[in-house]
């Protein structure tokens, strides 16, 4: 690929989309409602810094393909709000949390976990052949895509921006206890370690051990300590703080 | 194909981002951009290219360089411009060209949240083949490299590990050498166990294990 052919028609580009974009796209298209709800506009301090001229890209790209007509702004408005408000990690917190004071449940989600998450309701796209698998004193597991970014959606919402980079996706299977320990987890030499790479059509879901402290709490108080990144395997769950059981 | 996107088991990707809080999106572009992908639905030819194919042939300096919606954005452009339903100068003037073909959105408003739910199963309960391998058996990876779309990552080729589960049969997803996916395949993926000595020698763990979903095809006897 000619890169420096690739750059100027890149930019050439930019520059009339940005003319473009500004007298094309609706007031009500670049001030989404969901902005008004304090979504971040830049890229939270930490991340990798994401050029502008992608936010411009895009843009431009939905003017052009609404005023043809090939897409409605209002179905991107609806798959915004679905991932924003209804699929994402609570989903998962809620299944580990019913797990961990229902001992039959449990049995159930280990042996067939599609079932057992589809009895809380959920299910769907890429969580279509759930396996859960389970965190014990002697055993850790992990679970990572190496070709790629397959997550469990229906349980865990859409991945995490590490889960789906280079560092991760590299060393999860070659050094997973050196990945553990930057999540700040650091496993005994006889602790198993089980990674999972998501290859073909199975995803999986972590159930992590319930910290100590915690019996008497509520299922829906047990829920709000399980994080997503316990259910992926690179946290454990921590006990609450301030002794609120 | 032996792309940049196999990448198990690669050194110097540098530092992993640990610290992220549970939103989906953390700028507006990547949440429009998801929205855009979703929302496009299926286009042109019902034999299309495997989509993930068509990822693993970015440059590998593209493929690294670009986050990952980018990296959608980039696949849905080329896609719509092989289809001829965008073209370079709609892209340089970031106006439709009223002479240019479009096409009728076939997800829409009404049928969006139907189509996020739906259930997407390669599994082909309908195909009843004997297993090669049941549980417990030892196996080996092929050593195989094609050049199609293929979900047998490199690092495991080559290598013995023992079946841990049968979990039925599934339509094949390898593609040939122009990304198209090899029809009539259907056949057992099995859940195989390697351990970490296996894998990566005598410095690894031994209590550690890798697993992974294989299909039959890339399975032998050891």
């Amino acid at each position: 690929m000619a890169n420096a052919a690739d750059k100027t028609g890149r930019r050439r580009f930019l520059s009339r989309a940005a003319a473009g974009a500004a007298g094309l796209v609706s007031a009500r298209q670049i001030v989404s409602a969901k902005q008004a709800d304090g979504r971040a506009q830049e890229p939270d301090q930490g991340h990798q810094t994401v050029p502008s001229d992608v936010a411009l890209r895009v843009k431009a790209l939905e003017s052009i393909l609404a005023e043809k007509g090939m897409i409605d702004p209002a179905t991107i408005d609806a798959v915004i709000d679905t991932y924003e408000s209804k699929i994402g990690p609570r989903n998962g917190a809620r299944v580990i949390a019913r797990a961990w004071v229902d001992p039959a449940y449990r049995k159930r989600l280990l042996a067939d976990g599609t079932t057992a998450i589809a009895e809380l309701g959920y299910g769907g796209s890429q969580g279509e052949h759930m396996v859960v698998v389970e965190n014990t004193p002697s055993a850790h597991n992990l679970v990572v895509c190496t070709l790629c970014s397959c997550y469990p959606w229906p349980v865990l919402g859409l991945p995490p921006t590490w889960y789906k980079s280079a560092p991760y996706r590299s060393r999860a299977v070659i050094d997973p206890r050196g990945v553990l320990r930057e999540f700040g987890v650091t496993l005994a030499n006889d602790v198993q370690v089980r990674v999972w790479d998501s290859t073909a059509e199975i995803r999986y879901l972590v159930l992590p051990e319930r910290p100590p402290g915690t019996e008497g709490m509520t299922e829906e108080q047990l829920a709000a300590l399980v994080t997503r990144d316990a259910m992926v395997g690179v946290a454990k769950v921590s006990r609450p703080r301030g002794g609120a059981a | 194909m032996n792309g940049i996107h196999d990448m198990g088991g690669m050194h110097g990707m540098g530092p992993i981002e640990v610290r992220e809080d549970e939103r989906p999106f953390h700028a507006e572009w990547e949440a429009r951009a998801w929205g855009l992908i979703r929302a496009m639905g299926p286009f042109g030819p019902t034999r299309r290219r495997n989509f993930r194919y068509e990822h693993e042939i970015l440059p590998p300096v593209q493929y690294l360089q670009m986050q990952y919606y980018e990296r959608f954005i980039k696949v849905l452009v080329d896609r719509l411009m092989a289809e001829k339903l965008l073209t370079q100068s709609e892209l340089d003037n970031g106006r439709a060209d009223p002479a240019s073909p479009t096409f009728t959105p076939r997800v829409t408003p009404a049928n969006i949240a139907e189509q996020l739910a739906r259930r997407r199963s390669l599994r082909r309960d309908d195909v009843h083949i004997q297993p090669q391998f049941k549980a417990g058996q030892r196996v080996r990876a092929r050593n195989i490299n094609p050049v199609g779309h293929t979900r047998l990552p490199r690092y495991m080729r080559g290598h013995r590990g023992t079946i841990v589960a049968d979990r039925g049969v599934f339509d094949f997803q390898d593609t040939d050498a122009d990304g198209y996916t090899l029809p009539d395949r259907p056949q057992h993926v099995y859940t195989v166990a390697f351990t970490a000595r296996e894998l990566w020698g005598d410095a690894a763990n031994p209590r550690d294990t890798v697993h992974a979903e294989l299909w039959e095809d890339y399975l032998e006897r050891p």
